[in-house]
């Protein structure tokens, strides 16, 4: 199954790119593809994730074709 | 109800009026309480000479109507208005507008506050400063309660 893996704001510039595609065949959650993708960097604790623009926590199972986004904490408003 | 995000400035003064004149809101609310958040020429002690604004397109949106959505299940609202700029702004630009109208003052007043607040936590945007020497993330809201 694929991923669609999204990165913004400072998370992006640490990852240092704003999307990447996760292809794996096992059942993965949030927090493996994080690990998968980026092996020498390590969650920032505050890191926030949303599955195809809905929020979820680091434990979430993600399925083929999902979007699955990476972010720091909003300061919109 | 209406949630846009706006790549260029907008009169939050001049939106109100323009959709207030709806005439499903004609004549039928008797309460409309807005908000405006404006940009900061400073901010924790630093001057500060410009923003850019960062959002998740779609996320963004989906997520400001699920807040109006939770607000309309514990008030009696009429309608709701947010418009938020992204992109490259300057200080005094107006950078969010939230406007609800109720038939009373006590849902408009109180439903108000809580779609900004909830904004303000949880809708993807993010806000990148240009100071006089640098560049910087503003790395966390400051809690509204």
């Amino acid at each position: 199954m694929t991923i669609r893996v999204r990165y913004f704001a400072s998370l992006r510039e640490r990852v240092g790119c704003a999307e990447a595609q996760f292809n794996t065949g096992t059942v993965t959650t949030v927090a493996t593809v994080w690990h998968a993708l980026n092996p020498d960097l390590a969650l920032p604790g505050n890191t926030l994730a949303a599955i195809n623009h809905e929020y979820a926590t680091l434990d979430a199972v993600v399925h083929d074709g999902d979007e699955l986004a990476f972010f720091p904490p909003v300061t919109g408003g | 109800m209406l949630i846009e995000i706006r790549e260029t400035p907008f009169d939050p003064l001049a939106e109100l009026s323009r959709y207030q004149a709806k005439p499903d809101l004609h004549g039928k609310a008797g309460a409309l309480a807005s908000f405006i958040g404006l940009m900061r020429d400073h901010n924790e002690g630093d001057q500060v000479s410009a923003m850019c604004l960062e959002h998740y397109p779609g996320m963004t949106e989906r997520e400001i109507a699920r807040i109006i959505d939770e607000a309309q299940v514990r008030w009696p609202l009429l309608d709701a208005l947010v418009l938020h700029r992204v992109g490259e702004m300057l200080p005094a630009d107006p950078i969010v507008l939230v406007a609800v109208w109720s038939s009373h003052r006590a849902a408009a007043f109180e439903s108000c506050r809580y779609i900004m607040e909830a904004l303000k936590s949880r809708a993807p945007f993010w806000k990148h400063e240009t100071l006089t020497d640098r560049g910087r993330w503003v790395d966390r809201n400051t809690d509204g309660y």
